[in-house]
């Protein structure tokens, strides 16, 4: 029985490195913060001006936090419809059969591309086919990122709205086609109300991916610390301005990075957690 | 009134029809860029592909300049990039794959006990964390208090903590499959409860844990950001955890830097692509083979 309590022991000692690695997580992040936030205060976050020069540096993370929430609501109103019809289709009206198989494995690859690729393929593929409709001179921009991190967070928010869609009652569906109900009335009077919550999260979730995006923003957003001025106009988000200038920043810069880093990672979260708890509540 | 109500069936039956459609035609919209990335990539890239390519560390700008100007193929490849990969995807998975089997199993094994939610809302909230965070956490880590530079023990911990929380929750979820009574009756056989762990648990459900560590390897061979941060990238093949160490993903965003390299940007990427997606195809063929264990 003695063998029993070191088993025990060492599986619960693993979890503690959970533990220790979140606090740590939470507290080298707010450490590194601290004199940014020192220097700035509050107005850290609500201050437009982002300049490094030596002798007259100012940060502020405004234009980022604006540049991330902008794109991913941007990719997330691009990609409810593409996700929702997706859904629809694999759940709904082609459930079960060999269509819906492999529509659901192509969805599926669509997550396994590496950021840094579907990045390069919008610089050299995507970006001249806006060019070319005339609507932006460079195809950088903030429609440029978005397009491309609507593609990338589809097939998250495609996987869960498929599970529960699925998981709506047929006798609730079987009722309403006896009452002679068409089909596109069964999805919008019964299918979509009883999946409602658990379509929300998806997309809630499926948000939280795009905020925290990188490699792929960082090379379409066009890299510019202001607010973006309009839909073609370039920008910065906060996980692209940390790629962008971490690797030759020191002293105030660093710690400035590392406070939009505290940031995101404090939206991240909460956006996760509400959509985790919607699920949990709801669904 | 008869008319009213045969206009309105019609009406129902037409937008009925057309819903079909339009859904059709967005989920056909939803998948048309990832025929046209791999296309895209297959074209492009595949010139590049060739046993150099493999073997041989990338080359400087000098010598693509002159291979593209003089319309050659350009020299080198992406060993550098491959190794370094491998060397720290290694060492992030034999740290993160036995922690996150044990943590696993001590959510499994402790239910809805109050520490154990705990510790699953934190696995949660840790997977969700951006990667590029990450980046910045090794950075302030390893990068600046034990290996005092850019290393690839540095990228490996940003990997490893990327891999943990996949680990965790594949292997619980995978556990809770299995059949209570198959425990019960290693308990009953005065199984040692190391034992029923490691030949029963373990055994049983693990074709599931390898779908979990595939999908998880999958994920951080493509990872970028946090090895930016981190590992650097180098120019020459390195084995030593505290030097700065080239990655695949690494050397694609040097190549896609640099304008002379644009050839091997698209060959480059075409491999990362291809592997990525063969282990993740691969896993969930294991999955899809071996439902419910």
């Amino acid at each position: 029985m003695n063998g029993d309590k070191v088993t025990k022991a060492l599986l619960f000692l693993s979890s503690l490195t959970i533990l220790l690695l979140s606090a740590g997580i939470v507290l080298s992040l707010t450490g590194g913060a601290i004199p940014a936030f020192r220097e700035y205060g509050l107005g850290f976050i609500t201050s437009t001006v982002w300049n490094p020069t030596s002798g007259s540096e100012e940060y502020g993370a405004l234009p980022f936090i604006a540049g991330t929430v902008i794109t991913s609501l941007l990719a997330l109103l691009l990609c409810i419809p593409m996700a929702f019809s997706t859904s629809l289709f694999i759940a709904e009206y082609f459930r079960g059969t060999r269509t819906a198989g492999i529509l659901r494995s192509l969805v599926d690859m669509l997550a396994g591309i590496p950021s840094i690729v579907y990045g390069f393929w919008g610089f050299y593929a995507l970006r001249p086919l806006l060019i070319s409709t005339g609507l932006t001179d460079q195809g950088f921009g903030i429609f440029t990122a978005s397009i491309v991190l609507a593609i990338m967070i589809v097939p998250y928010a495609t996987s869960l709205s498929a599970e529960i869609i699925a998981m709506v009652p047929s006798e609730l569906k079987e009722a309403a086609y006896s009452l002679g109900a068409t089909r596109r009335e069964v999805i919008f009077n019964v299918i979509i109300p009883s999946a409602r919550s658990g379509i929300v999260a998806s997309f809630i979730l499926a948000l939280g991916r795009a905020l925290g995006e990188t490699m792929a923003v960082t090379m379409l957003i066009g890299n510019a610390n202001i607010i973006p001025k309009g839909l073609f106009s370039p920008g910065n988000t906060m996980a692209s301005v940390i790629a962008n200038q971490f690797g030759e920043a020191d002293g105030l810069k660093l710690s400035a990075l590392i406070a939009i880093g505290l940031l995101l990672f404090a939206i991240t979260a909460l956006v996760n957690a509400a959509g985790k708890f919607i699920i949990r509540r709801f669904a | 009134m008869d008319n009213l109500l045969i206009n309105n069936i019609s009406r129902r039956n037409r937008t009925n029809a057309r819903l079909k459609y339009i859904i059709i035609a967005g989920a056909v919209i939803t998948v048309v860029p990832i025929f046209l990335i791999v296309g895209n990539l297959a074209l492009k890239g595949y010139r590049q592909i060739n046993m150099a390519f493999f073997t041989e560390p990338a080359p400087d700008t000098f010598q693509a300049m002159m291979a593209t100007s003089s319309g050659e193929v350009i020299p080198g490849g992406i060993a550098n990039g491959l190794i370094g990969s491998l060397l720290m995807v290694l060492v992030a998975s034999l740290v993160s794959i036995p922690l996150g089997l044990m943590t696993g199993v001590y959510l499994y094994e402790n239910g809805t006990k109050r520490y154990a939610n705990f510790i699953r809302s934190l696995t949660e909230i840790l997977q969700g964390v951006p990667s590029i965070i990450l980046g910045i956490i090794a950075y302030l880590w390893i990068v600046k208090n034990i290996t005092r530079g850019y290393s690839a023990l540095a990228g490996s911990t940003a990997l490893t903590i990327m891999m943990l929380p996949l680990i965790i929750r594949s292997t619980e979820e995978t556990m809770k499959m299995i059949p209570v009574t198959i425990r019960e009756a290693a308990f009953a056989l005065g199984t040692p409860y190391y034992k029923m762990v490691i030949k029963v648990l373990i055994p049983v459900s693990f074709s599931g844990l390898a779908t979990g560590v595939l999908l998880a390897l999958s994920r951080i061979l493509g990872e970028t950001a946090p090895l930016m941060l981190t590992a650097l990238g180098s120019p020459s093949v390195s084995l030593d955890l505290t030097n700065p160490v080239s990655a695949v993903p690494l050397l694609i965003w040097d190549f896609y830097n640099d304008p002379n390299m644009v050839n091997l940007v698209w060959s480059a990427s075409l491999f990362l692509m291809v592997f990525v997606l063969s282990m993740n195809l691969l896993s969930r063929s294991i999955a899809s083979k071996h439902k419910y264990i």
